[in-house]
């Protein structure tokens, strides 16, 4: 009876087998897919013959998010370029993202980029890093704190700044009344972007909260508030992901809303092409990344700092529009910017 | 956050607890001192944390260093605190979901009671402890008033607190983060007590990780020695054969929650303290790192069985493979996986374990 049950079994396992076999030969995609997205060129060229040196890159991303994955990716191809083995962890949390500092100069790297999200947090560790003679940079997140904690340098977007740019756009684009949609509540990059569009912006001003983790509910939201106030006319998001499902919040409210947002990512651009989102603020994250390993690399082999130790380097923002979305796409579809 | 309450919730629910492996049998004859050590609920833990740290000691050469052991430590000791209670709590049959934001809760009273009063900050220290041993009695009190599930009454208590931590700090603040208070009078006493280092042999070790395993010998010799021990033992394997043998049942179940309450308030003084400024959204999602810590060790979900010096060993794995996966410079992206491997060896290693121990 055991026997023959796992007989049974083994040649049930082998059905499916043969039938995923079959599927992937026969019902192949001509068009998008993986096979599209491999394309020879990347963006390492070659390679430095410097001394082999280890760079640490600590952030609060939480996993799993496309922002953060381009940060990465530019931080692997400079370090590709540079012959630097680069060690990449990230916690949303601020205790641990101090401890993964504090392991960082455990292993005694030659250099660390880290976000100073919660820069009150980073403080002592920061400074243990410098102590061990450790140069740190700073990138994304800690424009105000990076110089204080004795940073070498800092490479990022001034939210305010970007967020006054936004409200520019938006009276240019004849916009009446807006919302901003802020899908983390209770985080401060997030809030001074709105509260920069809000300076500049002549119109009416609105955050909606959206809870970011949970996309169903996000679009929801947004579709109830549009629905309750026709008079909207813009739909502000904060991240590539929340202007997507604005799209399609606008959709199902009916409403004739258009949308903008800050930052990008492949998809997005695709939708700028086609018109649903009308434009985004890049703040270049893979420019972040990149130049933090970079800077560090050059740090060490030729002494060099960005903003010469007292001015930020800001990577944004830089405005994607119709105009010129073409030369952006090329990129985007290799999943680099 | 679905699967993990679906997989819960049966054992939340009022239905009779299993009968504790290990007091079901050596009744007739003595067993042997081997089989006696197997059968203590911690074993398999301690079997799965050696063999982790040679797996890390072998494929990560920064993992030997005495410093990174520090830093592993240190890492374990700030959930380790919580663990220990929430251990306690599980052996006497209930789960505190709203662990986690209670901690950030007590760090946020505590910052601001002290900020916006201009008060010595060790004056907020006892505010906050006085509000967190509020919250695991109110808990407790709910519970034994109601009867309805821990997991019910602690999941409303984690959103509310969840809710109030970001409301009320807004209020306050004007922000979502408590304004630092490191220049303020006590600050510097406080932060040695909470959150200073010390060198040990060329080694800057945390003093979580003394007190740690201070509150780990407590905690065991309270378990093991004392009448409340026996009551938390009592009340988790079957609370109305307890009842009906005079353990006071209310009592000890309030006292559990208060003592998850005290946990959350030493971890909220040390994160407070070490890092001068609060942010009123952390602390979720570490309820079920402090659960998970506790199983690891040994814990059953259905009470009556467990150890506290497990939740030790099951913390200073996490610690473990948090930071090891990072000496080891493996992609971060696979950590929740091996974290989620690591507690289905750790459960198998323990079933395995004390069926062979118990069987005679």
């Amino acid at each position: 009876m055991e026997r023959s049950r796992r007989n049974r079994r083994i040649s049930a396992a082998a059905a499916l087998s043969a039938a995923a076999l079959l599927l992937a030969a026969g019902c192949s995609s001509s068009s998008g897919g993986k096979k599209a997205e491999e394309s020879p060129d990347t963006a390492a060229a070659g390679k430095a013959d410097t001394p082999r040196m280890k760079i640490a890159m600590v952030t609060h991303a939480a996993p799993g998010d496309t922002f953060w994955d381009l940060i990465r990716k530019g931080a692997q191809a400079a370090a590709a370029k540079d012959n630097v083995e680069l060690i990449y962890s990230n916690d949303p949390n601020a205790a641990t993202q101090a401890n993964l500092i504090q392991n960082a100069i455990d292993q005694k790297v030659d250099g660390i980029a880290v976000t100073l999200a919660k820069p009150d947090a980073m403080k002592d560790v920061v400074a243990k890093a410098e102590a061990a003679g450790i140069p740190v940079v700073g990138f994304n997140a800690g424009l105000d704190d990076w110089k204080d904690q004795g940073l070498l340098e800092y490479f990022g977007q001034d939210e305010s700044v970007a967020g006054e740019a936004l409200g520019d756009k938006l009276n240019d684009l004849g916009a009446k009344h807006y919302i901003c949609v802020i899908h983390e509540q209770g985080h401060v990059a997030l809030e001074a972007r709105c509260a920069g569009v809000k300076k500049t912006f002549k119109g009416k001003t609105e955050n909606l909260y959206v809870n970011g983790t949970d996309m169903p509910s996000v679009k929801s939201t947004i579709t109830a508030k549009l629905k309750q106030d026709s008079g909207i006319d813009y739909v502000v998001t904060l991240g590539a992901p929340f202007a997507l499902t604005a799209v399609q919040s606008v959709a199902d409210a009916g409403s004739d809303a258009k949308v903008g947002t800050f930052d990008l990512n492949k998809d997005l651009v695709k939708a700028v092409k086609d018109g649903g989102v009308q434009f985004a603020v890049d703040q270049q994250p893979y420019l972040q990344g990149y130049l933090s390993v970079d800077s560090l690399w050059l740090y060490k082999t030729n002494g060099n700092v960005s903003g010469g130790g007292v001015a930020p380097v800001l990577t944004g923002p830089a405005f994607v529009d119709k105009d010129n979305v073409e030369s952006v796409a090329a990129f985007a579809a290799k999943g680099t910017r | 956050m679905i699967p993990v309450s679906q997989a819960a919730a049966p054992a939340a629910s009022p239905s009779p607890p299993a009968a504790p492996a290990s007091g079901a049998d050596g009744r007739t004859a003595e067993r042997s001192l081997l089989r006696r050590t197997l059968a203590r609920p911690e074993i398999g833990a301690l079997i799965a944390a050696v063999a982790v740290y040679l797996f890390f000691f072998a494929v990560a050469p920064s993992f030997r260093e005495a410093g990174s052991l520090a830093t592993v430590l240190y890492q374990a000791s700030v959930m380790g605190i919580m663990a220990l209670p929430v251990a306690l709590l599980m052996i006497g049959g209930e789960f505190d979901l709203s662990a986690g934001v209670a901690v950030t809760a007590s760090a946020l009273t505590a910052s601001m009671f002290s900020f916006q009063l201009s008060m010595n900050v060790w004056t907020g220290v006892a505010v906050a402890l006085v509000v967190s041993l509020g919250i695991g009695a109110l808990n407790g009190y709910m519970l034994v008033k109601t009867g309805l599930p821990s997991f019910l009454i602690t999941l409303a208590t984690f959103l509310m607190l969840q809710g109030l931590n970001l409301a009320v700090t807004k209020i306050f603040t004007g922000n979502v983060a408590t304004d630092s208070i490191s220049d303020m009078d006590g600050f510097d006493q406080a932060r040695a007590v909470f959150a200073s280092e010390i060198g040990v042999g060329g080694v800057q070790l945390k003093v979580t990780v003394l007190w740690w395993l201070g509150f780990a010998a407590l905690a065991t010799w309270v378990l093991l020695r004392t009448r409340l021990g026996n009551w938390t033992f009592a009340v988790g394997g079957n609370k109305d054969s307890a009842r009906a043998v005079g353990v006071p049942v209310a009592f000890t179940k309030i006292a559990l929650f208060m003592a998850v309450g005290f946990g959350a308030w030493f971890t909220g003084m040390h994160l407070l303290f070490s890092f001068n400024a609060v942010q009123s959204g952390e602390g979720v999602g570490n309820e079920f790192l402090y659960i998970i810590a506790a199983v690891i060790g040994g814990c059953l979900l259905t009470g009556g069985y467990g150890s506290a010096i497990g939740s030790v060993i099951g913390a200073f794995i996490f610690g473990m493979v948090s930071q090891g996966i990072v000496y080891a410079n493996w992609n971060p992206d696979w950590f929740k996986f091996f974290l989620g491997v690591m507690l289905l060896i750790a459960t198998l290693v323990n079933l395995w374990v004390r069926r062979t121990a118990t069987r005679r």
